[in-house]
């Protein structure tokens, strides 16, 4: 009975999820319309797109791991919901987690893409091959800082269990590891802004020169699973940099404000600077982000 | 190749619009196995396409709604009207307040304009985008020159009357229409999809021989299959 109620609860807190990233993205397109001085979209645009593509009527594959490209990529955004505690201090909302979940959440987040890179690579248009191989390779340069990151929080917390680094954390402002660690959140901040994909890392996913990158073939249910997976990966991962960074949530509320200021910051900087070409981003991630990783394993070590 | 061609003469003289990636050739695989490929047969699909009939009334209606507000339009300029498109994402017309937006891809969009004078080259550039795209699909035909050929309606190189190729949702006239003159077309498009008259593909797939038939009378060079999805 008690795994039952867990269960639903799991469900509740993805539904939860759902949602808010839905309304994030929503919010989040509104708010670069009124800086380029456009009335912008909807706020429940996302929710009609998701609709529309979930009613398309006719639809083609191209095999089978074309099928689960998807899948997979939704697998990823769900398995990270699933080991990650949302609330702290919470029986109920701390989902799956255990001890050693940090690296499992690492792993989950890269299984998406390789899930995505096997379907893209079968739906035999070229572009979606080198839209995946760019995504793959920026995606490599983008997890490195953040790995550096883990492994400096890792080294400083004593831990590779969220729930801890959370407890840890706890207290005051001054207790988060912004401020007790600030060389692993910088670098793991950055590597942020090309996790969410706006601005200055989004080229993969740009119009014209590559046709919208990796789901170039995908279309309706395909690509609404797509957008479903998005709008809980963007919230997950910023309730991961959450738990490491910014202490943690102790209620819903708290959560939905953490999570929205930190999504905001990769599109204020994406507003703020123009793209980079996949060529200029992965020496950039791989020079001062990394330098910054390292030196921040190296306080800790030394 | 050759022997095969002058084996069958009809072949040969179909040959002449081939493309070469196109052409029958031999591969030979990994382990010095000879295998023949017809890439007209073995790359598309020769199925024709099926209608997919509309679902329960309600669950129709609200489906049509969310179609409706969500217009994906294939960036496929055609003729000169294609300029008028760009302004419409600017702040000035903002196209996005509808639901519309541009996607790269034939295959995630829901509307293709043709904007303006249509090239026969590029028709048959338009008639593999449009049978890509997915079901519900809807045609935009912007000017004169989709209406009854316009300024060029003597020209020797394009078509006049849009509606024998494509099935068309809506008509503007003008030339060149102005972006709100595309935005209300896009008001327009809306009304007839939220009302269940937008069945544009369906009516492609009952009238196929039709259309196919009025299209191969304009494309000399018909090298590729008859349904491209």
């Amino acid at each position: 009975m008690d795994i039952v109620k867990k269960i639903g609860f799991v469900l509740l807190g993805l539904f939860i999820v759902l949602n808010w990233g839905l309304l994030m993205a929503g919010i989040m397109r509104k708010i670069i319309a009124r800086v380029s001085m456009r009335r912008g979209i909807k706020i429940f645009q996302p929710y009609i797109n998701l609709i529309k593509n979930y009613s398309i009527r006719s639809q083609l594959t191209h095999g089978i791991m074309f099928y689960l490209g998807p899948v997979f990529r939704l697998s990823g955004g769900v398995g990270i919901f699933l080991f990650m505690p949302m609330i702290y201090g919470s029986d109920i909302w701390n989902n799956f987690s255990f001890t050693g979940d940090l690296i499992l959440i690492a792993y989950f987040m890269f299984f998406g893409m390789l899930g995505m890179a096997l379907g893209a690579g079968e739906g035999g248009h070229p572009y979606s091959a080198i839209g995946i191989s760019r995504g793959l390779a920026q995606f490599t340069a983008i997890e490195l800082p953040l790995t550096l990151a883990i492994l400096s929080i890792a080294i400083q917390y004593q831990s590779l269990s969220i729930t801890e680094i959370v407890a840890a954390q706890q207290g005051s402002i001054l207790n988060w590891t912004l401020f007790t660690n600030p060389l692993a959140t910088g670098a793991a901040m950055i590597s942020f802004l090309g996790a969410m994909g706006h601005s200055p890392f989004n080229v993969v996913m740009a119009p014209q020169e590559n046709p919208v990158g990796p789901p170039t073939e995908y279309h309706g249910t395909f690509l609404g699973v797509l957008q479903t997976n998005r709008a809980i990966l963007h919230v997950v991962e910023a309730v991961l940099y959450m738990n490491l960074f910014f202490g943690g949530a102790n209620n819903w509320i708290e959560l939905i404000v953490k999570t929205f200021f930190i999504y905001f910051w990769s599109v204020f900087v994406g507003m703020v600077f123009p793209r980079f070409r996949v060529d200029q981003s992965i020496p950039w991630l791989l020079k001062l982000p990394v330098l910054i990783g390292v030196a921040a394993i190296i306080v800790f070590i030394v | 190749m050759t022997e095969e061609l002058k084996d069958n003469n009809i072949e040969q003289v179909e040959d002449k619009f081939l493309a070469p990636e196109n052409r029958k050739h031999t591969v030979t695989g990994p382990e010095g196995e000879i295998i023949h490929v017809d890439p007209l047969q073995d790359y598309y699909c020769n199925e024709r396409p099926k209608a997919e009939d509309p679902r329960n009334k309600i669950v129709e209606k609200f489906l049509n709604w969310a179609r409706a507000e969500s217009l994906w339009v294939l960036g496929f300029g055609t003729g000169c009207g294609s300029i008028e498109i760009p302004p419409l994402l600017s702040p000035r017309f903002d196209a996005y307040r509808f639901g519309v937006a541009m996607r790269a891809t034939p295959r995630q969009s829901s509307v293709i304009i043709i904007s303006g004078y249509l090239a026969v080259k590029t028709l048959k550039r338009v008639i593999r985008s449009y049978e890509q795209m997915q079901n519900p699909k809807f045609v935009i035909a912007l000017g004169s020159c989709t209406i009854n050929g316009g300024m060029y309606w003597d020209s020797y190189n394009t078509i006049n009357r849009l509606d024998y190729y494509l099935p068309v949702d809506v008509y503007v006239a003008g030339c060149m229409p102005r972006p709100e003159a595309i935005l209300a077309a896009f008001d327009k498009l809306k009304t007839r999809i939220k009302e269940g008259r937008a069945e544009g593909a369906n009516e492609y797939v009952e009238k196929f021989d039709w259309y196919k038939a009025n299209q191969k009378k304009v494309i000399k060079n018909w090298n590729m299959p008859d349904y491209n999805w």
